[in-house]
């Protein structure tokens, strides 16, 4: 056993115990931490692929954003735990009942009949000047530019839905209403009255 | 070395686990779309498995895609979680029942 393998069985058991517990734990905060750990250890394990690039991402855009907007919902969410594992128990044994018929489907698929893929062996590792990166980044600008243009676009559409949803207006609060600031003129604003002098008695 | 088969095997362990997440936890929405972020996870895995098997970049490229889907649809699904709490004081799935005839 190499030390990659040992890595990869280190990282996958990392892995397979996290998600259980993110499914399993009762409070969401420790699911959310919980699934901060299952992430980044798909990210060793993507590393171990020579695939830095997205563990990279995968390290930024989730743990660093994703899971810390949801740490956010859950913490400011006054959520009641114990109404929530309602019936718990009884769906864990749909929830058993469905994951072992997919293991059983999968079986199939992966008993019925040996492709030479699954039996291949896997591919020397890259030299010292292979940058997945810079592949990557040259697939993407060049085939791909036009995906990653409409990816660019979705993101924009979530941003803007985001916070077209959770914007509050309520009633009674006090705005700025810039245009009528800007086109205000000194006859609306200011008052010249004539006053005769007074003399000193 | 990392054969495709452990690789496989790992994504469809974390796909069935996420899948018993969704319905075990079927009243709390916050877990469930933890369940689906753990589901798209594992279909990395395969992608990025079939990608370093190939030695095909088309396959990172969709990784690359589905991290940036699934961050949008993160952020909306919680903007539509904080609007319900906010309205309904409560993300319990049993009693969302406004629109039962």
């Amino acid at each position: 056993m190499t030390v990659i393998n040992f890595l990869f069985y280190f990282f996958a058991v990392i892995l397979v115990v996290a998600g259980l517990r993110v499914i399993t734990v009762r409070n969401p905060v420790h699911a959310a931490l919980f699934l901060v750990l299952a992430f980044f250890s798909m990210a060793c394990i993507w590393l171990l692929l020579e695939e830095e690039f997205l563990a990279i991402v995968l390290v930024l855009v989730y743990v660093g954003a994703v899971m810390v907007l949801f740490l956010f919902v859950v913490m400011m969410l006054d959520i009641n735990i114990a109404r929530m594992r309602e019936g718990f128990v009884r769906h864990v044994w749909v929830g058993a009942g469905v994951a072992l018929l997919i293991v059983v489907q999968l079986g199939f698929v992966f008993g019925a009949k040996q492709s030479n893929l699954l039996n291949a062996l896997p591919p020397a590792p890259h030299g010292a000047s292979y940058g997945n990166t810079e592949e990557l980044g040259r697939v993407l600008y060049t085939d791909y530019v036009y995906p990653f243009e409409i990816a660019a676009a979705v993101l924009l559409v979530a941003i803007v839905a985001a916070i077209a949803l959770t914007m509050r207006r309520r009633p009674g609060t006090k705005h700025q209403r810039p245009s009528e600031q800007v086109a205000v003129r000194r006859a609306d604003r200011i008052r010249i009255v004539k006053m005769p002098a007074e003399k000193k008695q | 070395m990392i054969t495709i088969s452990q690789l496989l095997v790992l994504g469809a362990v974390m796909f069935c686990i996420s899948m018993a997440g969704i319905f075990i936890n079927r009243k709390n929405v916050i877990i469930l779309l933890m369940s689906i972020e753990l589901m798209l996870l594992s279909v990395n895995l395969n992608f990025v498995a079939f990608s370093y098997q190939l030695g095909d970049l088309a396959g990172q490229v969709f990784v690359f895609f589905i991290l940036t889907v699934a961050a949008a649809e993160a952020a909306i699904g919680l903007a539509i979680l904080v609007v319900v709490f906010r309205t309904r004081q409560t993300i319990n799935v049993a009693e969302l029942d406004t629109m039962k005839g």
